[in-house]
């Protein structure tokens, strides 16, 4: 049996440090419920998504309880919607109601899945899909999207660039109402990965199994805290130790969950995200254990190496705690729901180009980013290009997620509220891209595409 | 199964014989106590084995959580396996 030191360090990791599983997340596959119909094809989802996670929540509240770990969201991804709305064509809004109809009934936290795969080119109705998003993203309020647009393999398909500039411009104007909310659930992706738990951007890939539980572990707090507490003199390699011995044993915790959830639903485990997911909470913030490491603030010199090393340190500790890891698994710099990125970017130390710097080394990319409403388009989609560029040859997944803040002035705040948290109006380099942008086409593939 | 008590306040008359009074009435048994003063804070770890249902088990877990709060201590009932994923290998 475990000493009580060990014992009350667990608690005080749950109850000081804010340590929690972020989300059990069920991945559905839909590819049987495809229909020539769409109102058939959507009854179809309604009935697999709410049969095969019925006992999704209870699961989750349960093993929560009696475990004592918190589990903050239970989720569901989805088959990307765009390959069942080729088959039935129509108007695939009716998708994202059907996927709000099994959120509703499940009482489930998010849907995802609202998503196309067009990195090499639109086939079927995909165009047509993706010019949907906006108005679906407006209509339900549990559903989420994502667009992957580019990958090593493939190159940048720069049309769909240039399209997913003018939907979230578009997404975050019809939603200006509710803090532009419907460009926070939208995700463009470079490199996407089929087994991600994490919101907006997880789907079920369709390489996955029928059903399967992914499970995504936190706790920024947990990590922060023991590098802080560490001697100032401490050199930089152990501070690595100190960080993967954090993160296995947050991984281990993981482990237990999924595997308890995936006994008490039947359904097969998938992976073990660990990633570091920040909330607005004080504690559970990655730019502090950035600043722990001894930076005076995240942004300025010092905080993408810094970043680097955490990110490796993560997956190391992580990677021998976990049957098998997958996801994102790295650190997560959503700018509005982390309280270090927040007050570094209100003081202007951590401005986009250090950002974007900054996801070359991280596990995913410029995060719930708020610039001004009077962004363009087309500077949008410079900024995912370059975004997916570094994701293209880095061979990583790379996102980005960027709020035009429509009925607010450049002084002010987006305040989203709950886990997405609030973000100052951050600055945009507005040099025009227009020329770039209108010229469509492909970023061909690189070299390090050539493995065969 | 087995499950960790963990008893966590200021220290006061007559925590250990509550704890144990309401393990007694959910059919709880006590296996092993130790218990600590710090500063004036006191710490108590329990462990117990747990022999009904895994719902009679939530339920004991969170009368235990409300119950420490009419006392001002934080006690919590978890299952032990969180700890040995955590610390064993």
């Amino acid at each position: 049996m475990i000493n009580n030191n060990k014992i009350l360090e667990t608690i005080n990791m749950i109850e000081a440090e804010n340590l929690d599983i972020r989300t059990i997340t069920m991945g559905i596959s839909l590819l049987d419920c495809a229909d020539s119909d769409i109102d058939k094809s959507c009854e179809k989802i309604y009935q697999k998504v709410t049969t095969k996670a019925k006992d999704l929540v209870k699961v989750g509240v349960d093993i929560s309880k009696e475990y004592g770990i918190p589990i903050i969201n239970k989720r569901i991804s989805v088959t990307p919607i765009s390959i069942l709305h080729s088959v039935s064509k129509g108007d695939p809004v009716k998708y994202a109601h059907a996927l709000q109809r099994c959120a509703d009934t499940l009482g489930i936290d998010f849907i995802g899945g609202y998503s196309a795969l067009v990195q090499k080119g639109y086939s079927g109705s995909d165009e047509e899909f993706i010019k949907s998003i906006p108005r679906a993203l407006k209509e339900t309020s549990n559903v989420c999207s994502s667009v992957n647009i580019g990958s090593t393999r493939a190159g940048i398909n720069m049309n769909a660039v240039k399209l997913m500039g003018e939907v979230i411009v578009e997404a975050a104007k019809i939603t200006q109402d509710n803090n532009c909310l419907g460009a926070a659930k939208l995700v463009v992706f470079c490199n996407a990965v089929e087994d991600n738990p994490f919101m907006a951007g997880a789907f079920h890939g369709v390489g996955e199994a029928d059903t399967v539980i992914h499970v995504g572990v936190s706790g920024p707090g947990v990590v922060c805290s023991a590098v802080r507490s560490a001697d100032k003199n401490l050199p930089i390699n152990e501070i690595a130790d100190i960080i993967k011995k954090m993160s296995f044993k947050i991984t281990r915790m993981g482990q237990l969950v999924g595997q308890e959830a995936s006994k008490r639903l039947n359904v097969p485990f998938g992976i073990v995200d660990l990633s570091l997911a920040p909330t607005p909470a004080i504690g559970d913030s990655v730019a502090y254990i950035l600043e722990a490491m001894g930076l005076d603030e995240c942004g300025g010199p010092g905080t993408t190496a810094c970043l680097a090393l955490l990110n490796d340190a993560v997956k190391k500790g992580g990677v021998t705690a976990s049957s098998s890891v997958g996801g994102l698994s790295g650190a997560f710099i959503p700018v509005s729901e982390d309280a270090g990125m927040i007050s570094a970017a209100r003081s202007g130390c951590l401005t986009l180009e250090k950002l974007e710097a900054m996801t070359a080394v991280c596990s995913v990319g410029l995060d719930m980013i708020v610039v001004s409403k009077d962004t363009t388009a087309t500077t949008i989609s410079g900024i995912i290009a370059d975004e997916a560029a570094i994701g293209m040859v880095n061979s990583k997944t790379t996102a980005v997620r960027i709020i035009p803040a429509f009925g607010k002035n450049d002084d002010e705040d987006l305040d989203f509220g709950g886990l997405l948290g609030i973000s100052p109006i951050m600055k945009v380099n507005n040099t025009s891209c227009a020329t770039l942008i209108n010229r469509g086409g492909n970023i061909p593939a690189p070299l390090q595409s050539l493995k065969n | 199964m087995r499950a960790v008590i963990s008893v966590v306040g200021k220290d006061q008359v007559g925590i250990l014989a509550k704890v144990a009074n309401k393990c007694l009435e959910f059919d709880v048994n006590i296996e092993d106590v130790s218990q600590t003063i710090l500063q004036d804070m006191f710490t108590m770890i329990m462990i117990v084995k747990w022999t009904t249902s895994q719902e009679d088990f939530v339920a004991f877990s969170e009368h235990m959580q409300n119950y420490g709060k009419e006392y001002n201590l934080s006690i919590h009932v978890m299952h032990e396996d969180i700890f040995n994923a955590m610390h064993l290998i």
